[in-house]
This record gives C-alpha cells, sequence and structure tokens, in this order.
C-alpha cells in the first residue's frame, strides 16, 4: 500500500523525461476532429436505413426504427445497377495494376541497370511528364482516345491509368537502386538472358515496392470520377464512381436511396482500410513523397 | 568474346524493356500536349475537319473576359482552405507523434475520409448541406437556425472548400506524421532534459526536420486548389458562383464543343501549375526529388 503512490511517482518523472503525455486541450481537439471526420458519415448509415415516411418526418439524427431495414440497399444494388459497376470497376482494377506494374518495374530495371546513350533523356521525359497534372491534358487526351477509336470503351480507362501513372515508375525506380548489381552479374554469369533475369530475379525482389504499387493505384482506381466520367459515358461502362453520379438523376428526392448507394460504395474502402491499415499508411508516403 | 557480345546486346536491349513505356508516356503525356499547344491557336469545335487559326485570340479572351477570369477567384477560397488544412494536419500530426492514448484509433478517424470515394463525399456532403441536414439539425441543437449553405452565393464557396479540408487533411496528417516519426527521438529527449516547451520543441526540432514535406505538402495543395473540379462539379454544378477553373475548361470542351479556347484555358494552368511547382523547388530544393 505504501509504496504504490512513490513507485507511481516515480514513473512518471521518468516518462516525462522520455515520453511526455497529451494534456486536455489535447484531447479535446482530438475528440472534435474524430467527431467531424466521422458525423457526415455516420448520419448518412443511419438515413440509409429509414424508409421514405420514415426519413421525411425524423431529424439526421434519429436512430431508424428498425436497424435491419435494407430494402434502400436491395433498390440501390438493382435500380442503381451497382452490380455492373462493381464488376467494371474490378476489370478496369485488374489490368490497370497489372499494367502499371508491369511498365513501371520495366521502365525502372531498363533505366537503372543500363548504360546506354540517350538514358538521361529518358529518365528526362519521365521527370518532366511527372510535372504535367493529368487534368491539365484532358482536352486532348480526349482527342487521342477518339482518334483511336477507344472513346466509350473499358479499354480507354485501362490505358489511361496504366500510360499516365508516373509515381508508380519513381517508386519502383526508388527500390530497384536498392537492389544490389552482384545479384544480376551472378545471374548473368550462370547465362540467364536479361529477360529472364528482370522476370526471376528482379520482379520477385520489387514485392515490397509492387505492394505500394497495388495500394496507391488500387485506391486511386477505385475512387476515380473524371476518367470515367469523359472516357465511359455509357450506362453498361459504368464504374462505381460514375454509377453512383447517376443517383443523382432518378433517385434525387430520395435521400434514403442515395445513402444506401453511399454506404455500398465506402464500405469495401472501410474493409480494405482495417484490414490493411499499416501498409496503406506505408504505401502514401513512398507515393506521394516518391 | 563473350564479354564483348554481351556489351553488344545491351546496346539495343534497353529499349525493348522501353519500347512499351515510351510509347504510352509519348501517347497519353506529351502528344496531347503538344497537340493542345496547336488547338489553343485555333478556334476548333473538337469535330469538324477545319480548325481556323486564331493566334493569341483565345488568351487574350480569357484574360479579358470577366465571366472567364473570375474563376480564379473562386480558386482563392480552396488556397486559404488548403493552408488551414496544412495547418490543422501538422497540429494533429506533432500531437499524436507523442504518445497518446487510443493513438490509432484517432489516427484512422482523421485518414480515413482521404480514402472515401469522391462522389459518395459529394452526397455526403450534399445530405449535410441540405435544408434541414445535418449541419442544420446541429444548429438547431444549440439554438441556432439553419441557412443555405449550397443555394447561397455568399457562402456557397466557403462550404464546398470545407468539404475539400475534410476530404484531404487525413493525407496531409499521415505524411507529417511519417516524417516526424523520422526525426530521431534522441533529439526529444535532449531537449526534455533542457527543460524546452512543446512549442519549442515543435518550433525548433519538428519543423525544421519535416522542412521538404512542407514545401512538398505546400505545393501540392496550391496545385490542387488551383485544378478543383470533382467535388463542386457534383454537388452544384458550378452554380451560385462555384465554378472552379477545371469546370469552367471541361464545359468549354464538352457541352460548348469550344475545343479551342479551353485547351487555350488548359494551357493557362498547365502553365500556373509549373510555375508553382517552379517557385516551390527553389524555395525547398531536395535532393531526393531532383535526383530520381
Amino acid at each position: 500500500m505504501t509504496t504504490t503512490p512513490t513507485s507511481t511517482r516515480k514513473t512518471a518523472v521518468h516518462k516525462t523525461a522520455t515520453t511526455r503525455k497529451a494534456g486536455p486541450v489535447a484531447y479535446v481537439t482530438l475528440v472534435l476532429a474524430g467527431l467531424v471526420a466521422v458525423v457526415p458519415l455516420a448520419v448518412v448509415l443511419l438515413a440509409s436505413l429509414k424508409d421514405a415516411a420514415e426519413f421525411r418526418a425524423d431529424s439526421p439524427f434519429d436512430p431508424p426504427s428498425n436497424w435491419l431495414n435494407f430494402d434502400n440497399y436491395t433498390t440501390a444494388l438493382t435500380d442503381g445497377e451497382m452490380g455492373t459497376a462493381f464488376l467494371n470497376t474490378t476489370i478496369i482494377l485488374l489490368f490497370s495494376v497489372t499494367g502499371t506494374i508491369f511498365i513501371g518495374s520495366m521502365t525502372a530495371y531498363a533505366v537503372d541497370r543500363f548504360r546506354f546513350r540517350l538514358r538521361g533523356a529518358v529518365l528526362g521525359a519521365f521527370l518532366i511528364a511527372s510535372l504535367v497534372p493529368a487534368v491539365t491534358t484532358q482536352v486532348a487526351t480526349f482527342q487521342v482516345i477518339d482518334v483511336l477509336g477507344l472513346h466509350d470503351t473499358r479499354t480507354a480507362a485501362v490505358l489511361l491509368f496504366t500510360g499516365t501513372d508516373i509515381v508508380s515508375i519513381y517508386i519502383f525506380l526508388q527500390f530497384i537502386r536498392s537492389i544490389p548489381h552482384d545479384l544480376d552479374e551472378a545471374a548473368l554469369v550462370d547465362g540467364a538472358s536479361r529477360w529472364t533475369i528482370y522476370w526471376k530475379v528482379i520482379l520477385p525482389l520489387l514485392k515490397p515496392a509492387i505492394a505500394t504499387v497495388v495500394i496507391v493505384k488500387g485506391i486511386a482506381i477505385y475512387n476515380e470520377f473524371y476518367i470515367p466520367f469523359l472516357y465511359m459515358p455509357s450506362r453498361d461502362l459504368g464504374v462505381i464512381s460514375t454509377s453512383l453520379f447517376r443517383f443523382k438523376g432518378p433517385f434525387s428526392a430520395q435521400w434514403e436511396v442515395i445513402s444506401a448507394g453511399v454506404v455500398i460504395v465506402v464500405l469495401p474502402t472501410l474493409v480494405v482500410f482495417l484490414l490493411l491499415q499499416k501498409w496503406i499508411y506505408n504505401g502514401l508516403t513512398a507515393g506521394a513523397t516518391k | 568474346m563473350p564479354v564483348r557480345h554481351r556489351k553488344r546486346r545491351a546496346g539495343a536491349l534497353p529499349w525493348l524493356f522501353l519500347a512499351l513505356p515510351l510509347l504510352l508516356l509519348a501517347v497519353f503525356t506529351y502528344i496531347p500536349v503538344i497537340s493542345m499547344a496547336w488547338y489553343s491557336s485555333t478556334s476548333w469545335n473538337g469535330v469538324s475537319k477545319r480548325m481556323p487559326f486564331v493566334g493569341a485570340e483565345n488568351y487574350v479572351e480569357i484574360f479579358t473576359r470577366p465571366q472567364l477570369f473570375e474563376v480564379f477567384l473562386v480558386s482563392l477560397y480552396y488556397v486559404v482552405a488548403a493552408f488551414l488544412q496544412l495547418g490543422v494536419a501538422l497540429y494533429f500530426a506533432t500531437l499524436l507523434s507523442f504518445r497518446v492514448r487510443f493513438g490509432n484509433l484517432f489516427k484512422g478517424l482523421l485518414f480515413f475520409p482521404y480514402l472515401v470515394n469522391g462522389v459518395a463525399i459529394a452526397f455526403v456532403f450534399l445530405y449535410f448541406f441540405r435544408p434541414d441536414g445535418t449541419l442544420d439539425s446541429l444548429l438547431n441543437f444549440v439554438g441556432l437556425s439553419g441557412h443555405q449553405w449550397l443555394g447561397d452565393p455568399d457562402t456557397v464557396n466557403y462550404s464546398l472548400a470545407g468539404v475539400s479540408v475534410w476530404r484531404y487533411t487525413g493525407l496531409n496528417f499521415v505524411l507529417f506524421l511519417g516524417a516526424i516519426q523520422s526525426i530521431p527521438s534522441d533529439l526529444y529527449e535532449a531537449s526534455d532534459m533542457d527543460g524546452a516547451t512543446r512549442w519549442q520543441q515543435f518550433r525548433h526540432i519538428i519543423l525544421p526536420g519535416i522542412r521538404p514535406v512542407v514545401g512538398l505538402m505546400s505545393i501540392l495543395a496550391l496545385a490542387g486548389s488551383l485544378s478543383v473540379f470533382e467535388i463542386p462539379y457534383i454537388m452544384t454544378g458550378g452554380a451560385n458562383g462555384s465554378r472552379t477553373f477545371v469546370i469552367q475548361t471541361v464545359d468549354m470542351a464538352f457541352r460548348f464543343d469550344k475545343v479551342g479556347l479551353a485547351s487555350a484555358m488548359a494551357f493557362v494552368l498547365l502553365a500556373l501549375v509549373l510555375l508553382v511547382t517552379w517557385v516551390q523547388r527553389r524555395l525547398f530544393p531536395d535532393d531526393r526529388s531532383t535526383t530520381p
């Protein structure tokens, strides 16, 4: 009994020297920020579980009378064609991410492992391109897609996602530099071709960089609105973003259905976030600072 | 002999690996930039075979027609919001870099909005700002009355810029946090011994330690506020004076078929973004990003 106070004081004194604790003001601001982040989303979840009459009578903060009323979800999925949207998004995601990995790793391999004339020029070409924000050139990119006859196809989105992603090239380039050249040399002495080295030695070693690219690119494509909106106007080519956008027309007054659509779109993101938190943080840090 | 053989083959080999990446780079970045420069000097409508040359007329129009020019003023709301967002992110990153109870929970809560689909965010905030919506109900709780948040030209841009703060603070926060955590912890310990206050630690250890990231984030925020599109386009369609430069450009090109004028606008935006980038690189030279 008598030793407890002294020992706590002792550790407290010790702690101030290394890690100080946050004060009450800090916690108040943190809780406030947490509420600001959550409340706008939480009220949408509440709205999605109410029926039309209930929605009209209720305040946004009233709980739904039946927590298991999924009628709005059924309407959103069927009338909102969200199944097709998920399918299209998945197809585009698979092809674009695979393409990005190959384009990025091949570029990084060629630029880092070979000494050739114009190497500096190639590197410069990618560097300058990284300064051009894609949103500024869409007017002219649209004409390119049109000339290629790709307007209103999934290929257009896949090519644009794959061909204009400079960030992943940098992620691969940074990473490949840390792989010792001795490994290539050893394989070369054993008679492996350059392609075999890329395929069997380099690519497997790039796994952490690939994970980063998959996460950063995957999130970006899942959430992208602009490219599918401009290049794939057909209904049956709707992706997650554009299909949800179309809710504005038929469901404009039905907030409970729109809310269900929002929850359907956000839920996979939440699940992926909870499962991959650490990798997402690391991936974004690697992606944003190049 | 074999060494020589190998050396010669390496001459053509890199190009085999680079062929596809360079083709895509040319087709989807360089050809658009070059053709855009050409379109911007014409009054092309995007469909016709004729592309009448008009010289610098489109550029003159952008800077002299008030309706076209005033969209830059809308960007100012987002610029101010961007710096507010950087400040908030820096505050929470500093806070959570120290030991905080439920630290990971707060980290997740602050960051998650960044991952949410933009269209979903637009709907969430249409619901938030609608008459008798979330915000009005909250204000009623504390005895204040509601307001036409998106319907009133005086407030629409504050509301929309607020959404952008909600959306992007988390990204800035995570990047700042990563940078702060890479500062060696013995620096804090040493300053603790010397009796430094929190503010002194922030001012003299944290801020200098993360200078390059602050520079990079400011540039991304600034370039981002010039190219705002998604949220205002979905939420208001540019109504009530919430039209941004990109909404204007997209409408010019794809609704009014003025590809020539739209290209000139896009070029002005590109020039502005490059200018901002150049200024940033001068102010915050960072050897990591200049030597890839």
